[in-house]
């Protein structure tokens, strides 16, 4: 039985250690919004986060997420860069089929969480390892500039809270 | 699917007919309205349909809590479906949008076909042209039946009423009643004889950028997949099929594969191998383990090099049977023959896979009373028919629970992994979720086809074309698609489209085309099908032309689109909004291609640099779009954006090559999409137009090819005949 820290509860699973959080995620656990895309780490529809860290669930075998903090796309509104990510992404209708847009938003958010400006090379390196077939790119990058401006605004609470 | 060819025959007065409608009570209460389609009824409703043999394509119902639901077989990939058609009711309805929800029907052509088909598809870019009327014609004639039964109510005379925002108003008196209380009181009246629909200036939603209506679940994990089916003691299977097509397994060590943990059977079929375990990497650990040999058969040796030497030979000597004409208009040989300048090449394009992020997968429940079956398809009655055969149950008794599709692109046009499931599932106790691991969709999809195209041109001595010859060898997915559609002597009406007819005056045209079937490897429809193909072909050799002939190609289109000032508008946006004429950096260039397809005109110029190694990258590409009216501006630039994004990748990266009988290509690493850091800028305006709507998802991709290899040519002087682009040839010396 394997112990995970998802979303700040407690799940318990009966997988090998090696099986990846993707399968726990989805299969075991019930959870399907974070989605399979590729298995080897080359899409990123996978991504979740893992101590804020965007990480692709499709190569994380469970035994290294031992007492750490999994968030995934259930969660992910629940913070305030994911919140701003959320609300530009539907501003802006970033979203076609949305299938590879869990993954999109959690790399958003672990983007905006760790940069409160991010530059256009910022977004490339965040970002150019998840794909969208739908092509949604040129929103994707739109709506991450957006969410900051709007963090922006909202900033001085963060900026309380969040410190340095 | 050639479908402008097919909407044609299927609309022989065009777009505008008139729907049949009926009414009636709602089960549970409410008002219920009914829309046949002309197209599904023969041609009966010319003469007026005798009302009991009336069956609805779409049922539009009010409850009595006002909220109306629109019940359609259309479904939802990306392409904004789900929002566009409830905007057409609501804005007849006097209702917000949100107050509309949109209910997937289940399987039934007879009732839910797309009226363009008769069959139930989602595809060719045809949702809002197939229902642009109909709908609007339901939604007027229900906003007339709930005003009546206010009048009624009031004993006012319903002309002194008005709908607005769910309600029925007496201006006079101010008073006001919602929709719901009415809902039951309209069911009871007549059907009025004739609505009147709204002038197009007096539209409140259509042509606004309305919101979608199924983004905000797909923001927060909450929007089902057909892969996020989840059923009470469902076992998840993953499969494999005999990498050469055609072949089968032999020996497998099964024992081996139900030794690992989480595994609990293994399923064999005619050509794959599936294990079916607790979850997915149980399932995908077992599938390794039984270490499948196989009986590679008759194509084990093939290779696309192979393939495109018998389509070379096809397009100098083709079969008499395999030869037919498309068009021919004036004398292409005596007009060749007088002409001072002549062009001649040849183009390529390869074997795509559609490569959806969500891959292939079904999940299926087989009992002895009936077979259900939940997935995204595009073709939800089709998955029903083949089900049925394969259990042998009744058709009512095969349930298709269909979902947003996590993109399709022509992919889930086909129900092959449908039917795999269903195999598989007739030998599992309970529910099974069948996924395909990417390499497994990668390697086994059914692939744009590979054409062979050979064109001649001939230049008077202005540099003019006057005469144009262009044949074209290749699948015809038709013919498989749609049995007996095509008759002997007919061209595959999707392989020549956008060839055999043109926006330019050219007098004499000759356009053929030779079925060519590869051997081993399954052919399908790609996103923009045919226009996608010929599109690039046709704009790049205009291109080539105007190279010829020493002028500049925007100017030289001009020229040759007198007959066409849509076109011809298009272009001229898409130019002045590029800048183009103005100087670019050296090994940069800009090119332009125009086209007519899916109903729709659209006009590209992209802007590329290319390295001295021959690396490339577009940079910047501008589109200018005239779809005729237009429901959701936003939808049609998301879908511009998408489609050019999706043709990038295609013309830098795609290719489905085959070795040894095997796809050479299994996942992201070696068939590669376009990524962010790759991204052009990409701007789209839209001309207004009052003409009737045109096809949104697949023109973008199909003008993306020729106006990147224009640009190339423009910035390196080389023309690629070729796609994708091969970047070593295009390293300067």
């Amino acid at each position: 039985m394997i112990t995970l820290n998802i979303n700040g509860q407690i799940h318990q699973a009966d997988v090998t250690p090696d099986t990846p959080l993707l399968w726990t995620l989805r299969d075991v656990l019930g959870m399907t919004g974070t989605k399979f895309g590729c298995g080897m780490a080359l899409c990123g529809a996978c991504t979740v986060q893992v101590d804020g860290q965007p990480t692709r669930s499709c190569v994380t075998p469970v035994a290294a997420l031992a007492g750490k903090k999994i968030t995934t796309i259930e969660a992910i509104g629940s913070t305030p860069a994911g919140k701003h990510i959320q609300e530009a992404w539907r501003d802006l209708e970033v979203v076609q089929c949305g299938y590879c847009q869990s993954g999109q938003i959690m790399s958003a958010s672990a983007l905006l969480a760790g940069n409160p400006h991010p530059s256009d090379e910022d977004i490339d390196n965040a970002m150019s390892g998840n794909i969208c077939r739908c092509g949604t790119y040129v929103r994707i990058r739109a709506a991450i500039k957006q969410a900051a401006q709007n963090a922006q605004g909202a900033a001085p609470a963060h900026n309380a809270a969040g410190g340095a | 699917m050639g479908f402008e060819r097919m909407i044609e025959r299927s609309l022989p007065a065009g777009l505008s007919r008139r729907a049949f409608l009926k009414a009636g009570a709602a089960a549970g209460g409410g008002l219920l309205i009914g829309i046949g389609l002309p197209g599904l009824m023969g041609g009966a409703e010319a003469a007026g349909k005798d009302a009991a043999e009336f069956t609805p394509n779409a049922f539009v119902r009010i409850g009595r809590d006002g909220r109306v639901t629109l019940v359609m077989s259309q479904v939802e990939m990306g392409q904004g479906t789900y929002t566009s058609m409830p905007m057409l009711i609501a804005e007849e309805l006097e209702v917000p949008l949100e107050q509309v929800t949109l209910e997937h029907a289940p399987p039934d052509n007879k009732l839910y076909g797309n009226p363009l088909f008769g069959v139930q598809i989602t595809g060719g870019s045809t949702s809002v042209r197939a229902y642009w009327v109909p709908l609007r014609q339901a939604g007027a004639s229900a906003r007339s039946m709930l005003i009546t039964a206010a009048a009624q109510h009031w004993k006012v005379d319903p002309a002194a009423c008005h709908a607005e925002r769910g309600e029925v108003i007496h201006a006079a008196t101010g008073r006001k009643l919602k929709y719901g209380a009415l809902a039951d009181a309209a069911a009871k009246l007549p059907l009025p004889d004739k609505v009147a629909l709204k002038d197009p200036k007096d539209f409140k939603l259509i042509g606004t950028p309305a919101k979608r209506l199924d983004t905000p679940d797909k923001l927060n994990g909450k929007a089902q997949f057909g892969i996020d089916a989840r059923l009470p003691g469902m076992k998840i299977a993953t499969v494999a099929a005999c990498p050469v097509f055609g072949g089968k397994p032999v020996k497998f060590d099964e024992a081996k594969a139900r030794a690992t943990p989480g595994v609990h059977q293994v399923v064999a079929l005619d050509n794959a191998v599936a294990v079916v375990a607790d979850h997915m990497w149980a399932a995908k650990q077992g599938l390794a383990a039984l270490d499948i040999q196989w009986d590679e058969g008759p194509n084990a040796r093939l290779k696309t090099d192979d393939i495109v030497a018998q389509m070379a030979q096809a397009a100098e000597q083709p079969a008499a049977d395999a030869l037919a004409i498309a068009k021919n208009e004036g004398d292409v040989t005596k007009a060749a023959a007088a002409a001072p300048t002549k062009v001649d090449a040849v183009y390529q394009a390869p074997f795509l896979a559609h490569a959806t992020m969500e891959p292939m997968n079904c999940t299926v429940q087989v009992t002895k009373d009936g077979c259900d079956i939940w997935t995204g398809t595009q073709v939800i009655s089709v998955a029903q028919l083949v089900a049925s055969k394969i259990t042998g149950l009744p058709l009512e008794k095969v349930r298709v629970h269909n979902h947003l599709l996590g993109g399709g692109f022509g992919r889930r046009l086909e129900v092959d992994y449908v039917m795999q499931a269903v195999q598989i599932a007739k030998q599992v106790d309970g529910p099974v979720k069948v996924v395909w691991t990417r390499e497994e969709d990668v390697q086994h999809d059914m692939y744009r086809p590979y054409y062979y195209d050979k064109l001649s041109a001939a230049l008077d001595d202005k540099g003019m074309p006057v005469a144009w010859s262009h044949r074209i060898v290749g699948s015809s997915i038709i013919a498989r698609f749609i049995p007996g559609a095509i008759k002997p002597g007919e061209p595959d009406p999707d392989a020549v489209e956008g060839a055999a007819e043109t926006i330019y005056d050219i007098p004499n045209r000759h356009v053929d085309y030779v079925r060519h079937e590869p051997p081993g490897i399954p052919t399908a429809f790609w996103r923009g099908v045919g226009p996608t193909h010929n599109i690039y072909v046709v704009e790049s050799f205009i291109d080539e032309l105007a190279n010829k002939a020493g002028k500049d190609p925007l100017d030289y289109r001009r020229a040759l689109l007198g007959k066409s000032p849509r076109a011809l508008a298009v272009m001229n946006l898409a130019a002045e909004k590029a800048g183009w004429g103005k100087p670019m950096p050296a090994g940069s260039g800009r090119g332009v291609s125009v086209q007519f397809a899916f109903g729709s005109y659209v006009s590209q110029v992209a802007e590329v640099a290319v390295d001295k190694d021959g690396s490339l990258r577009v940079q910047r590409v501008v589109c200018a779009v005239d779809c005729g009216y237009t429901v959701n501006p936003d939808t049609v630039r998301a879908q511009m954006e998408g489609g050019i994004i999706f043709g990038i990748t295609a013309v830098l990266y795609g290719q489905i090559t085959l070795e040894n009988g095997r796809v050479q290509q299994s996942n992201f690493h070696n068939y590669q999409m376009l990524r962010m850091n790759q991204a052009p800028l990409v701007e789209v305006y839209l001309l207004p137009s009052a003409e009737a709507p045109g096809g949104i998802g697949e023109p973008g991709t199909a003008a993306l090819a020729p106006a990147v290899l224009n640009a190339i040519h423009a910035a390196t002087g080389k023309r690629l005949r070729k796609l994708p682009v091969d970047t070593a040839q295009l390293a300067s010396t």
